[in-house]
Formats: C-alpha cells, sequence, structure tokens
C-alpha cells in the first residue's frame, strides 16, 4: 500500500459504555467519519481521519465499548478481535487511546488494566474532566501517570477544543509500552484510586435527585407516557408538512418532466419509475430525522436506559427487553427507523425479536387504507353511548397490531432453541446535557445511512414494480385499464384463485403488486385499476362509492385484516436486510407476516360471510 | 442474604457472586462490573412492575438487575 494511510498513525479509541467515547471520536474528527460495518457482522465500524498540529496524519478508529476482554456481545467480541490484531481485513491499531470518564473510574480503571495485558502502546484520556471538578472529585495526574506508567491527558470531549491535550501527546513519539499490572485488577484498581483519587461523594446529587422522580414506580411511568405522547404529537405535527412539501415536490418534478420529454417509454421510467421511487424513499425522511432526533435526545441524555429499566419486566413477560421498547414504539410512525433504532439493543436473541415484531405495528402508511375501507364500509354511528364506530374500527385494527406483537414474541420466545438467561446488566449513566454537534452528527449519519444504503435496494425494487405495471402494453384498441395487460395484471389473475378464500377480487390482487413498493401506493393502485385517473388529487374521494358498492363487507374487513400483517412495504424488509446483514431474516420475516395475514383474513372473511 | 431480599438504600457488602451453572457467563460479568468481596452495595430503586429489576449501586456506578442476576450476589449489610 502506497497511500497516505500506510503512513498514518493507526490510533483506537476503546473504553467502557458511557465514556464519552463517541463525543471524543467527533471531537478529533469532525466530520470526516465515515460509518460502516465490520466485515461479516452487524456491528458499526465508525472510522476518521485529522491532521495533528505537528502535521501528522492520525486514522481514529472509534471502537464498540466494552466492559471486559471476555466478550459477550457481539459489540465486545469486536472491539477485543480488533486490539489484539484478530478480525481479518483490520490492521493493529499502533496506539491505543483508552477512553475514561473520570467520575467513574472504579469500573473504567478496571478495564484499562486489562488492557495493559495486551502489552500495546497505551495513552490515557481521563474524559469529563470538568464534570468530575465540579463534583469535587480530585485526581493526582502525576501520580496516576506514575501508578499506570502510561501518558495521561485530560479531556472534555463536550467542548470544542477539549481534546487538545491528546492531540498534542499524539503528536510524541510512541510512548513505551508499561509492565502488565498485577493479577488482581480490582485490587490494584483500589490501590491506585486509593492513592491518586479523592472522591467527597459517590454519585452526583443531581442523578439522585432527578432518579428519585423518574425512577419513581408512578409519577416516572407518568412522565414517561407524557414524553412519549409529546414525541409522537411532534413527530406526526412536524413531519406532515414536510412530507406534503416532498410529494408535491415529487408531482411538480414528475410533471415537468411529462411536459418537456415526449410520450414513450423513457418518459414513463423517468416519471412513474425513478421519480416516484426516489419520492417514495425521500417522504419517509422527515420521520425519521424526527424519531432519530428525539432517540438521540434520550439517549444523549441518559434517560433512554432508564426508560428501559421501568418497561423491561413488562416487555420480558412478552420475551422481549426493555430496551425493544422505543425501537417498537418508533415503528408506530414507521418501521424504518423503529428497526434502525434496535441497534441500541446489544443482545442479537433480544434485537432479532424486536427486528420481527417490529412491522407489526401499526405504521403511519396504512392509516391512507385503513381511512378508504373504514370510510366505505364501516357506518358512521354511535354505539355504546359516545363511541364513534368508525373510531372504535380503527383501534381495534391498531391492538390488534400490539396483540398480535406480544403474541409472536411469545412464540418465538418458545419456539426458540436457545433458551438461556440473557442477562440486562444495563447501567444507568449519568444524567448529560445533549451536545448540540453530537446529536447533529448522529442525524447525518442515519440520513445517510438511509439515504445510501437502504434507498438504493427500494429505488431498484420500485424501477422492477414499474417494469412490472408497464409491460407488456396494452394492445391496440384493448378495453379496461393498461395494467391489466401488463406482467402485474397477469400476476394478479394469476393470484386470484390463491386469493379467493381469503375475499380478494382480481382488482385487489392487482393493486397489491404496486402496492408492495410502500403500502399507501395500494390506494393510487387501486385508483387504476378502476381506470380512474390515478393523479387525481381526492382518488380516495372517487374510490369510496365505487368499492362499497362493488365489494362485499366481509371483502372489506379480510383487506383490513390483511394489512395488520401483510409485509406490505419493501423499504422495511430492505431494512431488515440492511441491519441482519441477512436474507434469511427476510426471508423469515416477509413469510411469516404473509402467513399470518392470510390467516387472519381467511378467518375474518369466513367469519364475516357466515354471520351475514 | 441475596441482593433481591436486601431492603431499601440498606448499605451492604458484596461477599460474593455465585455461579448459577458450572459455566456461568452471567456471573463472571458481575465480578468484572464490580461485583467482588468488600465493595460496599445498595439497592437504590426498584422496578415499577414486580418489583422487578433492581437498580442497585456499586462503586461509582448504579447497574439495573433482573432478580434472577441480582440473586447471584451474596451480600451482608453493614
Amino acid at each position: 500500500m502506497n497511500s497516505p494511510a500506510a503512513s498514518a498513525l493507526r490510533i483506537a479509541l476503546v473504553g467502557n459504555p458511557n465514556c464519552g467515547k463517541t463525543a471524543l471520536f467527533n471531537r478529533l474528527t469532525g466530520s470526516r467519519q465515515k460509518v460502516a460495518n465490520y466485515a461479516g457482522v452487524t456491528v458499526e465500524r465508525k472510522e476518521g481521519r485529522f491532521v495533528t498540529t505537528g502535521g501528522r496524519l492520525v486514522q481514529v478508529l472509534d471502537l464498540p465499548g466494552a466492559y471486559s476482554l471476555a466478550a459477550t456481545s457481539p459489540d465486545e467480541a469486536v472491539t477485543r478481535d480488533v486490539i489484539t490484531g484478530q478480525l481479518a481485513g483490520e490492521a493493529l491499531p499502533d496506539l491505543l487511546v483508552c477512553v475514561v470518564d473520570a467520575t467513574n473510574l472504579r469500573l473504567h480503571l478496571r478495564f484499562v488494566l486489562e488492557l495493559q495485558r495486551l502489552g500495546r502502546p497505551m495513552v490515557l484520556a481521563l474524559n469529563m474532566c470538568d464534570a468530575a471538578a465540579r463534583r469535587g472529585i480530585r485526581i493526582d495526574l502525576e501520580r496516576l501517570r506514575g501508578l499506570l506508567g502510561i501518558p495521561v491527558v485530560e479531556t472534555v470531549a463536550v467542548h470544542r477544543r477539549g481534546a487538545r491535550a491528546l492531540v498534542e501527546q499524539l503528536d510524541r513519539q510512541l510512548p513505551p509500552v508499561a509492565p502488565a499490572p498485577a493479577t488482581d485488577l480490582h485490587a490494584e484498581t483500589s490501590r491506585i484510586l486509593r492513592e491518586a483519587v479523592s472522591v467527597p461523594r459517590r454519585t452526583a446529587q443531581i442523578d439522585d435527585a432527578i432518579d428519585r422522580w423518574a425512577l419513581h414506580p408512578v409519577l416516572g411511568l407518568a412522565f414517561l407516557s407524557v414524553l412519549l405522547f409529546f414525541m409522537f404529537q411532534a413527530v406526526f405535527s412536524w413531519a406532515e408538512p414536510l412530507m406534503g412539501g416532498i410529494e408535491t415536490a415529487t408531482a411538480w418534478l414528475g410533471e415537468q418532466l411529462s411536459a418537456s420529454l415526449p410520450e414513450g417509454l423513457l418518459r414513463s421510467l423517468l416519471v412513474d419509475g425513478i421519480v416516484a421511487g426516489l419520492g417514495g424513499v425521500i417522504v419517509f425522511l422527515p420521520q425519521i430525522l424526527i424519531l432519530f432526533l428525539f432517540i438521540l435526545l434520550l439517549e444523549e441524555s441518559g434517560y433512554l436506559p432508564r426508560a428501559a429499566f421501568l418497561l423491561d419486566r413488562l416487555m420480558v413477560g412478552a420475551g422481549l427487553t426493555g430496551r425493544s421498547f422505543i425501537p417498537l414504539l418508533s415503528s408506530f410512525a414507521c418501521a424504518i427507523p423503529g428497526i434502525m433504532a434496535t441497534r441500541t439493543i446489544q443482545d442479537p436473541r433480544d434485537r432479532l425479536a424486536t427486528i420481527l415484531v417490529a412491522p407489526l405495528m401499526t405504521c403511519s402508511a396504512r392509516l391512507p387504507i385503513y381511512a378508504l375501507l373504514i370510510a366505505a364500509f364501516i357506518p358512521q354511528q354511535t354505539v355504546w353511548g359516545w363511541f364513534n364506530l368508525q373510531g372504535l374500527v380503527l383501534f381495534a385494527l391498531y391492538a390488534a397490531g400490539i396483540a398480535s406483537a406480544l403474541a409472536v414474541a411469545y412464540v418465538m420466545k418458545w419456539l426458540r432453541r436457545d433458551r438461556a438467561e440473557h442477562a440486562l446488566l444495563l447501567e444507568l449513566p449519568s444524567y448529560r446535557l445533549p451536545n448540540p454537534t453530537d446529536v447533529a452528527l448522529g442525524l447525518w449519519e442515519r440520513a445517510t445511512i438511509f439515504l445510501k444504503r437502504v434507498g438504493g435496494i427500494i429505488l431498484s425494487l420500485t424501477v422492477l414494480l414499474w417494469f412490472l405495471s408497464s409491460f407488456p402494453a396494452a394492445p391496440a384498441g384493448a378495453v379496461g385499464p393498461a395494467i391489466d395487460h401488463s406482467f402485474a395484471g397477469m400476476i394478479g389473475h394469476w393470484m386470484q384463485p390463491l386469493f379467493a378464500p381469503v375475499g380478494f377480487n382480481w382488482q385487489i390482487c392487482i393493486a397489491l403488486i404496486p402496492g408492495l413498493a410502500a403500502r399507501e401506493v395500494a390506494v393510487s393502485a387501486l385508483a387504476t385499476v378502476y381506470a380512474l385517473s390515478a393523479t387525481a388529487e381526492d382518488a380516495a374521494g372517487q374510490l369510496i362509492p365505487l368499492i362499497s358498492s362493488e365489494w362485499s363487507l366481509a371483502t372489506a374487513l379480510s383487506l383490513l385484516a390483511w394489512y395488520i400483517y401483510a409485509p406490505q412495504c419493501l423499504s422495511t424488509l430492505a431494512v431488515i436486510r440492511r441491519e441482519t446483514n441477512s436474507w434469511r431474516v427476510v426471508a423469515l420475516s416477509a413469510g411469516y407476516l404473509f402467513a399470518l395475514a392470510y390467516l387472519a383474513s381467511f378467518v375474518t372473511y369466513q367469519l364475516a360471510r357466515s354471520l351475514s | 442474604m441475596r441482593l433481591p431480599e436486601l431492603p431499601h438504600d440498606t448499605p451492604a457488602t458484596v461477599l460474593e457472586v455465585e455461579n448459577a451453572a458450572a459455566v456461568d457467563p452471567i456471573a463472571g460479568r458481575l465480578r468484572e462490573l464490580g461485583f467482588v468481596a468488600g465493595e460496599a452495595v445498595r439497592v437504590i430503586a426498584r422496578g415499577p412492575f414486580g418489583h422487578d429489576p433492581l437498580l442497585v449501586q456499586i462503586g461509582y456506578t448504579r447497574f439495573a438487575l433482573r432478580r434472577a442476576e441480582a440473586a447471584r450476589i451474596r451480600v451482608a449489610t453493614t
């Protein structure tokens, strides 16, 4: 290798979870970061580079947080393998920068001592020393250097220039390797703390005060509910105008292209395939970014593990974990950010279970179909005094999704071979004010992952669906909508016998195919099949009288039941593929969701027919 | 006494962490997190449902432990 990277100093940031490692990484590298996965695993690999004041090029690897080299999660295994040089394709770092939280030395120094056994050049970054000073924690740097035998620098990762001492240290020569510490790491840690550190109080008073309320059995749950309510209000009210704007812009772009290009294949591909496909991808962005803004704020402030603490028992009963709660809740807006948020679950088994049930949460894209069918078939009437029947049906659809998710998680818990106890062992870190730069970088990272990795898959599938719905073209003088003569139409007709037992006619079967791109597309697809103008603003308004006269109530109820389960969203499947790195999991979730959808529709249809 | 039996906010000392099986990674991890003989420990909160999990202060850190995890830790009040 002759690239400049070969001559660069390779350093790795290593430390316990919650030591402020990623904030320090952001301070060092700014936005010059590359985020990918380690080869073969779904552990995030973050790398960046910067030039020191002395002109030295430094390549930084932000390793996943670990408590020990005896790894208990894939994250910790990656950290262990990188710093021992055992991970294929990863060069052994020249220098380990051990990051410790100066307010949590009892735990973090033990890991530093464990790392010293590896006999690699090391530097200790004493992070958050501003918070330690505020709490009256006094650390004798000279003595700490002497006891550990390695350079010790102070850092404040949340300050703009807080990494200066570390950068200066990197300009110097690599420090010599310190002798391996004594065998009893706990006793050695205690000895170092006694000699070099004085701590007036074991915890921060502010943390104790907040936790007394935030973890209170009644008030804590009440606060969590209010917070989540606010979060949802924000997601829907803030995202709505942005999503509307994106839809308008996509439509405008489509119209401009239609007007400037001659009618034909190219125009159709550009307008109905690529522009519509790109619009369909980008329209998810506002919800994803707003949800992630909240998740990042909750994570950075230290509240996320508190929420997991409050809800763990409930989730364990269903075979999940307290950490599943926020990802599942996010899935009510959209399963994409929900599944991406499962990265906060370190345990692979719990994470997989959460990913598999997340699509059962009723996402906002199902609402247009629910709204259409409910408006067409459920009468506006009041039941039991003050309940609106339409509202009750909508509520029942949401409740059915949640109940099914719990049931599926429960069944999976019984089916899986791995019955071992998986621990919670969740650290509740100190509360911190989120740093705006770190939140902004986190949001940027999520947005690029979504657009680059997921967008590509969605776009190519949208173009494929366009192809299926446009070819072959209708023969001259043919009657009926053009889609009827296309491959999608053929598949729809071919599917029809299969779906007859659940009450779907061939029009529904055809609409299901373009509806794969995103659930809400099914409404405009139905309009196309019924030869309405699909571009009309009010496709649903025209459809309501039509389908209410043509479909039976049993068919409508069956279609509602279908949409509770059906994996009618390629974006979700694409994000599952990206987050699990496994087509097997994609096939498993699509398979079980289709099976449940068919079963639910079948039962609904047959019951409704026999009752009417 | 075992940690789940320790009354709320009562100062205690860790005696040892027992393995629940011949090979017990959870017990090993608890020891690494600082649950070793002689360390001061305290239960500072309990989850709202079934008093599970426990919030435990050890060293300068707070950990949420499920009852089954905490039951591996033997303690004595001080």
